[in-house]
């Protein structure tokens, strides 16, 4: 039971790479001069991505000059969030959700296959590829279970998977090969396996089902004069002075 | 301000404004509150949730601390809400948190430095559970490093952030910071640096358990072994409020007293740490130069060499009094000297060029407590932060609570809020009353304007010219109206205002501290009697006859020809008058070391030798003696003297915040904390 720390090891320097400098600048400008810090979490992330995958202390005092604030703040932040690592990464680091949906659907599989293929959790593979960890809801639980994956091409979920596509999905990723995001077992978003099975009738799109109105509901001028009319009718402000009379 | 609100607090029916927290309302209505990361000079945190109270007909307790008055709905029929500090709910709220603080505090009172003024025990004895139901292992946390002066013991901390919120609210640095979460949260500064402010000892009396405590005093005492004894800091000229705690001769700490118009309730690191400098490098007894060397002597044979000496030619004697001496030794030794003739004293031993010329063109006019309602405070030649920490986190506070603005024209140091850099000498002083725009426009429309000039505009050469200056802008800005006297005088010695008081300075001729030692150097004078004066190039005083009176071998003793050992301030009942004229009462917490006296008594005695004996027996008989000067129109613009400047920037006299008197040098913690302060500045270049 230990509280995330600062590497041990920590490079002499940071800056941002190019696009990350612009993001940086697109994120400041959101904010009202004077409280340029409140860029303070999206700056961060920026600066984790530019970093290969973990915020250094260089980096970190980085955003903090950059935003005008006292680093101490910034590593209050930063340690906060469990999204920051602050110890270096594998080149892959692959999150697998473990919460009950996608434990009930096999989570603890791929945890396996993490373990026998990666090692410990939070550690990095001997090759240098991986990085793996628990983490809690991702929000796609109609394709449990999954995994998001977060390297240079970005944070990608990978989903329905098992142990057989787990150890493929991380033999290309070690090979370096392409891989498709998304389910791993030929579903389609998160469509039903083998594709749709309601709503399939073609009539419901092509718009052969659709009757034509006779007038069209609140349009103005030709249907509004005779709903007036109506109106004033039932409405009968007369009728109500008497019963306001009854009343009292 | 806001509308009165009723409410009723256990059945008491109160009025009270709106924008009261129920906690401030219970407290009006009698109830006691318990709290942990409460604090009334602090933001609030509302994260400990001691000061739960029962809001009748709401589902849940209410943290009482955060909830305002005016957040509370009247009951259905219209009669005011009812709090319950005493009801079921409120005990079993109390016990409840008490038991999860619990849950994670080590039980090691029996070694902890709190024990006995822990707000953690006493709470856990008034609010809490009678047993503990946890029987999972606790937490431990790794020590962190705050530097020489405040040790932690993180185990102990219940992350009620007090120390953060004033480290970054009152002391001005953010430095200290609460990183990672949940079980695992940590209170620490960035990479375990030390603390840099001069204000850092005050979060160890701010943590409510054991977690930051005293280094220095680490393992030494319990409180209730200590003898308290309520006095006044002679550190600088802010005359804070402590208690002097002492274990039969010895003083084992300094604390803070609540002062609300001088110090609140914080004190400055050289003020709490200071006491160990009261142990060493003492003059406990008279000592006789002979043959090039000091030796111990009687107090009969001391005196009556002074005696000798005081009583030559009165052209060729002087006395210099020195930054830390009381009234009542100046007022005698003025008396005494004067009774023989003697024209060349002064207690300005930096040369200030100040008095002589009414009381208010060298006090703090505006007081301390009148910061707070400055809008735009002008610093001329002064580092407050240096020179009187209070009174900069005073300064500090006007600026972020208040709508205070503030120019400096001086050094640019770091003062811990932003200001407008306006110059560094004194020509810009002229010339800010010709600027426009910017914070030199808020000047002049202020409603409370203030001045403050420092000694690092006064203390040089054209000192009077640069006072001129300043008051002079101080009278085209009409600094000084009938509702408001805003032009104030930083001073950075305990003594100087008392000194000026008495009227410890030449007359009829007579030589300040510059003439003195330029007429020993050239041998004509031939005695000059320090009065705990060490802060004086001693190589000018030639080949004079030095007599030291004082409490600490340093310079003074180190080149004196008889020394007279007198008590320092912790050692005697003396007055001291702040920088805002405010004259306050010091009080004897341990006895003066060996055959050292009170300083007062010292010149009374030797008054009896110079067959001059002065006309008071006893200390109360001497203050009657004691008139403040009386009050005279005061005119800003006819202060200092006319006359040309020279365009040398103006420099803070304090260039060793640590270092600055005897006691200070003396003092092994504040070396630590010098050495410290070295690393740091080193580091940051």
């Amino acid at each position: 039971m230990s509280g995330r720390h600062l590497a041990k090891e920590q490079p002499d320097s940071f800056a941002f790479s190019k696009a990350g400098e612009k993001e940086a600048k697109y994120w400041i400008a959101k904010y009202p001069k004077g409280k340029e810090r409140s860029a303070v979490i999206p700056l961060l992330w920026i600066a984790q991505k530019d970093n290969g995958g973990w915020l250094s202390e260089p980096a970190m005092r980085v955003v903090a000059e950059r935003l005008g604030m006292a680093p101490i703040r910034v590593l209050e932040v930063a340690t906060f969030y469990t999204m920051f690592k602050l110890e270096p990464v594998g080149e892959h680091l692959i999150q697998v959700c473990g919460t009950t949906p996608c434990m009930l659907r096999g989570s603890e599989k791929l945890i396996k296959v993490c373990k026998k293929r990666i090692g410990e959790k939070n550690t990095i593979s001997a090759d240098g590829k991986f990085t793996w960890e628990e983490v809690e809801c991702l929000g796609a639980c109609v394709n449990a279970p999954m995994v998001q994956i977060s390297n240079a091409s970005g944070d990608h979920y990978y989903e329905d998977l098992d142990e057989a596509s787990m150890e493929k999905l991380l033999d290309d990723l070690a090979a370096g090969r392409n891989v498709k995001a998304g389910p791993q077992n030929d579903r389609h978003t998160s469509e039903p396996l083998g594709g749709a099975q309601t709503l399939s009738d073609k009539s419901l799109y092509n718009g052969s089902r659709a009757k034509p109105l006779k007038s069209i509901p609140n349009a103005p001028k030709a249907a509004k004069k005779p709903a007036k009319k109506g109106v004033a009718k039932k409405a009968a402000p007369k009728k109500a002075a008497p019963k306001k009379g009854a009343g009292k | 301000m806001s509308e009165l609100r009723k409410v009723n607090v256990d059945g008491k029916e109160i009025e009270v404004p709106g924008h009261y927290t129920l906690m401030q309302a219970c407290e009006e209505a009698g109830a006691e509150i318990p709290r942990f990361c409460y604090h009334e000079r602090l933001s609030v945190a509302g994260n400990c949730r001691m000061c739960l109270v029962e809001w009748v007909g709401a589902p849940k307790p209410m943290a009482s601390c955060a909830m305002s008055v005016n957040d509370l709905r009247p009951n259905r029929d219209g009669s005011p809400a009812n709090i319950r500090t005493d009801s079921a709910v409120v005990k079993k709220a109390r016990e409840g948190v008490m038991e999860f603080l619990l849950i994670n505090h080590p039980l090691d009172c029996p070694i902890c430095d709190q024990g006995g003024e822990c707000d953690l025990q006493d709470q856990a004895m008034g609010y809490g559970r009678g047993h503990t139901r946890f029987e999972e292992p606790k937490r431990a946390v790794d020590e962190k490093n705050m530097g020489p002066l405040v040790k932690t013991n993180m185990t102990r901390c219940i992350q009620c952030t007090r120390c953060v919120r004033f480290i970054t609210e009152v002391a001005g640095v953010e430095e200290l910071g609460l990183v990672n979460r949940g079980e695992n949260a940590e209170i620490t500064t960035y990479l375990q640096a030390n603390l840099t402010s001069e204000l850092s000892g005050n979060v160890i009396d701010l943590c409510p358990v054991g977690a930051l405590t005293s280094r220095p005093y680490a393992f030494n005492a319990r409180p209730w072994e200590l003898a308290k004894t309520e006095s006044v800091d002679v550190m600088d000229a802010v005359g804070s409020n402590i208690r002097v705690d002492a274990r039969g001769a010895e003083v084992m700490r300094i604390l803070p007293r609540n002062h609300d118009d001088v110090n609140e309730e914080w004190i400055s690191d050289k003020t709490r740490f200071v006491w160990d400098g009261l142990k060493r490098q003492r003059l406990d007894k008279p000592y006789v130069r002979e043959n090039g060397m000091l030796r111990e002597a009687s107090w009969g044979e001391a005196l009556g060499k002074v005696a000798e000496r005081l009583k030559g030619d009165p052209e060729r004697i002087a006395a210099i009094a020195g930054d830390l001496c009381d009234m009542e030794s100046m007022k005698a030794l003025k008396d005494l000297l004067g009774s023989l003739g003697v024209t060349s004293m002064d207690c300005r031993v930096d040369g200030a060029a100040i008095g002589g010329q009414g009381r208010e063109g060298y006090i703090f006019n505006s007081r301390i407590a009148g910061i707070d309602e400055a809008d735009a405070i002008l610093l001329i030649g002064t580092n407050p932060r240096l020179e009187a920490s209070i009174i900069n986190a005073r300064i500090r506070g006007a600026w972020l609570h208040g709508e205070a603005e503030i120019g400096v024209i001086g050094e640019a140091a770091d003062l811990t809020y932003p200001y407008e850099h306006l110059g560094t000498g004194p020509a810009d002083i002229a010339a800010f009353a010709g600027k426009r725009g910017g914070f030199a426009a808020k000047f002049k429309k202020a409603k409370r304007p203030m001045i403050i000039v420092g000694m690092g505009a006064l203390a040089r050469p054209d000192g009077a010219q640069v006072l001129r200056y300043a008051g002079e802008l101080a009278a085209k800005c009409k600094v000084v109206r009938e509702d408001w006297n805003g032009f104030n005088v930083l001073h950075t010695a305990a003594a100087r205002v008392g000194g000026l008081d008495i009227g410890f300075i030449p007359s009829n001729g007579g030589k300040d501290v510059a003439g003195i030692l330029k007429a020993a150097s050239a041998g004509e004078m031939d005695t000059v009697y320090l009065l705990g004066a060490d802060e004086i190039d001693m190589s000018g005083l030639g080949k004079a006859f030095v007599i030291y009176q004082g409490s600490h071998g340093d310079a003074g003793a180190h080149r004196a020809d008889v020394i007279l050992p007198g008590a320092a301030y912790t050692e005697k009942d003396a007055l001291y008058t702040n920088t805002e004229g405010r004259m306050q009462d010091g009080f004897r917490a341990v006895f003066p070391k060996g055959k050292a006296r009170e300083d007062w008594a010292i010149i009374r005695a030797l008054s009896d030798v110079v067959e001059r004996t002065l006309p008071y027996d006893d200390l109360d008989a001497l203050r009657a003696t004691i008139r403040r000067p009386d009050a005279a129109a005061f005119d800003p613009a006819k202060l200092g003297k006319a006359g040309k400047v020279t365009a040398k920037p103006f420099v803070s006299p304090i260039t060793d915040y640590y270092m600055t008197n005897p006691i200070a040098r003396a003092s092994a913690t504040m070396a630590a904390c010098a050495a410290n302060a070295v690393g740091i500045a080193q580091a940051a270049e």
